[in-house]
C-alpha cells in the first residue's frame, strides 16, 4: 500500500468519524431530510468556485454556510419544521448547480473523485475534521438535552438557538469537506446512514455515538478501498458500504 | 424587593399574534410557600409558566429574587421510545457526581434493592427514558430538577399522563418536598382536592387573575363560576375523583 493511499484513508476516516458523530444528533433531532438536502447546496457553490478558479471546497463551504443560516432561521421561527420548504429550496439549488457546473467537473462533483484530493486538501480536511469533532463534543450534552425537551434546556439557561446554529454550521462544514470523497449527491447519506444504523443496535447514548463514529469510519475506509481496486466512483462505493451496515444492523435489531 | 418574596409579577401580558393569552397578571410568591395554579383548559396556565421562565416573549415585569435557582418539571414529555438515552446519562447532563444522582433518585422514591423500584428487573439508571412509565418519567424529571438544588420547583401538571397509583406517589412526593427548607413549590393542577390539601395559596387563572389567596378563603361558588363558567356542577361532581382529567 503506498503512502498516498494511506494518507487518503486517514483523511477519509476522519471525515467519516465526524460525519457519523454529527449524524447521531441529526437522526435524534429528526432532521435526516435536512442532512440529505443540505449536501445538494454544495454543488452551486463548487460550480462558482470552479468558474473563478478557486478551491471547490471553499465554494461548497460558503454555499453551505449561507444555507445553514437559512435553515436555522426557518427552524427557530416556526414550531413545525418547514420540511416541504427545505425540500423545495434544496432541490432547486441542486438543479441550478447541475446547470452551472462546468461539464468536465460535473460527474466528480456529483459522485466524488479521489484522484482530485491533493495534499493541501488532505491537510485542510484533517485539521478541520478534528476541530469539528471537538466542537461537536463540546455542545453534545446541550444538543441532547434539547432533544429531550427544548424548554427544559432553555429553562436551565442554555441558549438553544445558538447551540442549534453552531451545530448546523458544523454539519455544513463536514459536508463541504466530504464532497470530494462522496460527492454532493450522496454526502448527506454519510451523515445520516451510519447514525441510523447505530440507532438500531445502541443501548445508550455512549454506544450510539461510538457506533455512529465507527460505522462512519468503516464506510469511508472500506468504500475508498473498493473504489480504488474495483475502479468505480468513490461516492456510491462509500454509501453502499454504509447501507450494507445499516441492513445488517436492522437484521440485528429484529433478532 | 422584600426578602421574603421569591417572585414578583406585575402587569404580565402575553400575546400570540393578535390573541391575548394572558392579560394584566400581577401576583407575588412568598419564599418557602406552595402555590397552586388552577383554571380551565386553555386558560393560559402553561403559558404563565413559560413566561415567568423567560421561554416566551411577554410584556410587563417578571422579577425573581436575586440568584434564585429554578427547577422546572415540564408537562408530560413526549420522549421517543427509541431514543437511546438512559436515565443515568440524562441525569449526568446536570450532575456528574454519581453519589448525588443516587441521592436524587432516592429522594423521588427509587430506592436501592427494592424490587418494585426496579424497571423490568433493572436499576432505573440503566433504563432508557422512552421505556419509563408516565409516573417513573415524572419522578426522573423531578430528580433532574432537584439535582440543581433549586429554591423553587415549577410543576406543570405533575400527574398528567400518570396512572392512578402513580398520581398518589407524585403528590406524596410533593408534600415531602414541602418539608425541605427554603423550597418553594408552584404547581398547575386540575384537581381542587389536591389544591386544598397541599397549597398555601391558590391562583385562579382564566386569561386574567380571577382569585388569589389561601384556597379555603378564595375558592367559592363565585370564583369557580368565573373560572369554569355555568358548568360548575359538572366540576363539583368530579371533585375528589382521581381519575378526572
Amino acid at each position: 500500500m503506498n503512502t498516498n493511499l494511506l494518507f487518503l484513508l486517514l483523511t477519509g476516516a476522519l471525515v467519516g468519524a465526524a460525519s457519523g458523530y454529527l449524524g447521531s444528533f441529526m437522526v435524534l433531532k429528526r432532521m435526516s431530510l435536512v442532512g440529505d438536502a443540505l449536501s445538494h447546496v454544495a454543488l452551486p457553490g463548487m460550480a462558482i468556485a470552479l468558474t473563478f478558479g478557486l478551491n471547490p471546497i471553499l465554494g461548497a463551504f460558503v454555499a453551505l454556510t449561507i444555507a445553514t443560516v437559512g435553515i436555522w432561521y426557518l427552524a427557530e421561527r416556526s414550531e413545525i419544521y418547514p420540511e416541504a420548504l427545505v425540500g423545495v429550496f434544496f432541490t432547486a439549488s441542486l438543479a441550478i448547480g447541475i446547470l452551472v457546473t462546468p461539464q468536465p467537473e460535473l460527474l466528480e462533483a456529483l459522485f466524488g473523485n479521489l484522484e482530485k484530493i491533493g495534499f493541501v486538501d488532505g491537510i485542510i480536511t484533517i485539521v478541520a475534521a478534528a476541530f469539528i469533532f471537538l466542537l461537536a463534543r463540546e455542545i453534545s450534552e446541550k444538543l441532547l438535552l434539547g432533544v429531550v425537551s427544548e424548554d427544559l434546556a432553555r429553562s436551565s439557561g442554555i441558549k438553544m438557538p445558538l447551540i442549534n446554529l453552531i451545530y448546523l454550521f458544523l454539519v455544513g462544514s463536514i459536508v463541504a469537506l466530504g464532497v470530494k470523497f462522496v460527492g454532493t449527491l450522496l454526502m448527506g447519506a454519510l451523515v445520516i446512514v451510519p447514525a441510523a444504523a447505530a440507532k438500531n443496535v445502541a443501548k445508550n447514548i455512549m454506544s450510539y455515538q461510538l457506533l455512529g463514529i465507527l460505522f462512519g469510519i468503516f464506510s469511508v475506509v472500506f468504500g475508498v478501498l473498493i473504489a480504488k481496486f474495483v475502479g468505480i466512483s468513490s461516492g456510491p462505493a462509500v454509501v453502499l458500504v454504509s447501507i450494507a451496515i445499516f441492513a445488517l444492523s436492522y437484521l440485528f435489531k429484529r433478532n | 424587593m422584600p426578602k421574603d418574596i421569591l417572585l414578583s409579577v406585575s402587569n404580565l401580558k402575553v400575546k400570540f399574534d393578535e390573541h391575548i393569552i394572558l392579560d394584566d397578571i400581577s401576583f407575588e410568591i412568598q419564599r418557602d410557600s406552595t402555590l397552586a395554579i388552577i383554571g380551565p383548559n386553555g386558560a393560559g396556565k402553561s403559558v404563565l409558566f413559560r413566561a415567568i421562565l423567560g421561554l416566551i416573549p411577554y410584556g410587563g415585569k417578571v422579577e425573581w429574587a436575586p440568584n434564585v435557582r429554578i427547577g422546572y418539571v415540564p408537562q408530560k414529555l413526549a420522549v421517543a421510545k427509541d431514543l437511546p438515552l438512559t436515565v443515568s446519562e440524562f441525569l449526568k447532563f446536570k450532575e456528574k457526581d454519581q453519589k448525588k444522582i443516587e441521592n436524587a433518585l432516592e429522594a423521588v422514591g427509587f430506592q436501592k434493592g427494592i424490587s418494585e423500584h426496579l424497571h423490568n428487573d433493572k436499576r432505573v439508571l440503566g433504563t432508557k427514558l422512552g421505556d419509563l412509565s408516565g409516573g417513573e418519567m415524572q419522578r426522573v424529571m423531578i430528580a433532574y430538577a432537584l439535582l440543581g438544588e433549586p429554591h423553587v420547583l415549577l410543576f406543570d401538571e405533575p400527574t398528567a399522563g400518570v396512572d392512578v397509583s402513580g398520581e398518589e406517589t407524585i403528590y406524596e412526593l410533593i408534600s415531602k418536598l414541602q418539608e425541605k427548607a427554603d423550597l418553594t413549590i408552584v404547581f398547575i393542577s386540575h384537581e381542587l382536592e389536591v389544591v386544598y390539601k397541599y397549597a398555601t395559596n391558590v391562583f385562579c387563572l382564566n386569561r386574567e387573575k380571577v382569585c388569589f389567596g389561601p384556597p379555603k378563603e378564595v375558592i367559592d361558588k363565585e370564583s369557580l363560576q368565573k373560572l369554569y363558567g355555568e358548568d360548575i356542577h359538572f366540576y363539583q361532581h368530579h371533585e375528589g375523583n382521581h381519575n378526572e382529567h
